[in-house]
């Protein structure tokens, strides 16, 4: 009897130790209170509205993945379904003029609230990259892209590459840390085919 | 042959010539950055900030010298060293801003969009009372080891939030704050990037905030900290104050447990 009562007493004290400190949240319920938290804590504001915070299924698997490795059938899937994405240029023409190229890759406005929505837009690429030797003040987030043609040929499969590198970089690398400047909106077509053409041009000073 | 010879040894001059530049710019940089720590006009905003501590103000005219950082009504030694913390009479997870706005509404008598309003100063435009307030109260922690608690079930949850807004990829170019901030020894052009997600990395960076900005000629909150990354990570406008920046500056506050507090400092 006494044995019983102890039973009946220890089952009562877990229930209320259990009801009184409830077991922490799962990863799920975190993510989702993130994401809500996230929204409500921010303001539309110039051209940055609160539609910037819905993520596309990329930004989502990459969300989910980060600071992991994701596994090889997640990243074939993300560089699937952005390769199929990619927009090609109509004419067939990937090089546009390295001059502009390189104040593209030197401007750093656009897409902020704070730029102004008429522009200009620029891909920043020096943020993160060596490009032209001339411009010493590079980061080092990407790798260098001084001699890009050099070392890799000047053909047309090496400028497809660029060309839809610069577009959506996570056709060829899921989760980078390099914008989809075309898939995005960012840069425009013309813009993109200057900045390959700034990194495969012959005459381009990346490839001197 | 002897043309080729040239050409090669004319390049591997010019890239010397580019190597030594840069080496010069970046050495440059550190006399710079060394020369600031000379002297440090966040005083200016350090001593303002005791003024308004010790100011009767709002419209119950009462002091700050009641408002409770966490150690106690009126302690400010050492507050900022165990911020965010979970306050049970509010019951949320607060910063020091967030802190501070609700002393002012609970206890001077302003009203919520009042207490929160210019978070940032702009020069000699406008002055930032909070800002001052802040600059005072971190000054307080000075050689403070960090020690932010994860105690209670909603400073857990703050941190964990946290940690998933710090991967969160979002807006026109895909940034998340681990674009920069999750690997060591990476640089934005010449500026060098703490990696947030190591010890050492989130240590040197948070207990270096606030700081006084030399470029824009303000002392700078960790709210303004976060508030202009999110800026040029192309997301929309971080609201002052939101559980959001709170749930951030737990996880980047505990990640530099351990470490001595170090600000208000200078960056360029």
């Amino acid at each position: 009897m006494k044995t019983i009562i102890s039973v009946v007493t220890l089952a009562a004290g877990t229930a209320m130790l259990l009801s009184g400190c409830a077991s922490p949240p799962s990863d799920a319920e975190i993510n989702a209170r993130a994401t809500a938290m996230l929204k409500a804590s921010f303001a539309a504001r110039g051209q940055a509205g609160l539609d910037r915070l819905d993520q596309d299924e990329t930004q989502k698997a990459c969300t989910t993945y980060a600071g992991k490795v994701p596994g090889k059938d997640v990243t074939d899937r993300i560089e699937k379904v952005n390769f199929e994405s990619i927009k090609w240029p109509a004419d067939g023409k990937y090089l546009g003029n390295w001059q502009n190229g390189e104040k593209i890759a030197q401007e750093g406005r656009g897409k902020q609230f704070s730029d102004d929505p008429a522009g200009p837009v620029g891909g920043n690429c020096y943020a993160c990259h060596q490009v032209a030797p001339q411009e010493v003040s590079y980061g080092t987030i990407g790798p260098s892209l001084y001699q890009f043609a050099k070392v890799r040929g000047y053909g047309p499969d090496i400028q497809k590459y660029a060309y839809g590198k610069i577009w959506n970089a996570d056709a060829y690398s899921a989760c980078s840390n390099m914008p989809r400047f075309g898939h995005s909106n960012i840069l425009s077509e013309q813009q993109v085919k200057d900045v390959t053409a700034l990194l495969m041009d012959p005459n381009s000073p990346v490839n001197k | 042959m002897t043309r080729r010879v040239v050409l090669a040894a004319t390049a591997a001059l010019v890239l010397a010539g580019v190597a030594l530049a840069q080496d010069a710019t970046v050495e440059g940089i550190a006399k710079y950055r060394a020369a600031l720590q000379d002297g440090n006009p966040a005083e200016l905003w350090e001593a303002r900030g005791e003024g308004l501590w010790k100011t009767a103000r709002g419209p119950k005219k009462v002091t700050f010298e009641k408002c409770d950082l966490g150690l106690g009504p009126g302690v400010v030694k050492g507050a900022y060293a165990q911020l965010p913390r979970y306050f049970p009479d509010a019951d949320r997870v607060m910063d020091l801003e967030t802190r501070l706005v609700h002393c002012m509404v609970t206890q001077q008598g302003y009203t919520l969009a009042d207490a929160k309003k210019g978070p940032f100063g702009n020069g000699n435009e406008s002055k930032s009372d909070i800002e001052a307030l802040v600059a005072y109260v971190t000054s307080e922690s000075r050689g403070v080891k960090m020690n932010v608690a994860a105690s209670h079930p909603k400073e857990q949850e703050a941190y964990r939030i946290g940690e998933r807004m710090f991967f969160f990829r979002g807006g026109s170019h895909d940034f998340s704050c681990a674009t920069c901030h999750a690997e060591s020894g990476k640089r934005i052009r010449l500026q060098d990037l703490p990696n947030l997600t190591e010890k050492a990395g989130a240590q040197l960076a948070y207990t270096t905030w606030p700081a006084y900005r030399v470029s824009q000629g303000e002392l700078r909150t960790f709210q303004w900290r976060l508030f202009d990354c999110f800026r040029q990570q192309r997301f929309p406008a971080l609201e002052f104050t939101s559980d959001g920046s709170i749930a951030l500056t737990m996880f980047l506050a505990r990640n530099a447990n351990g470490a001595a507090f170090d600000a208000p400092a200078i960056k360029r």
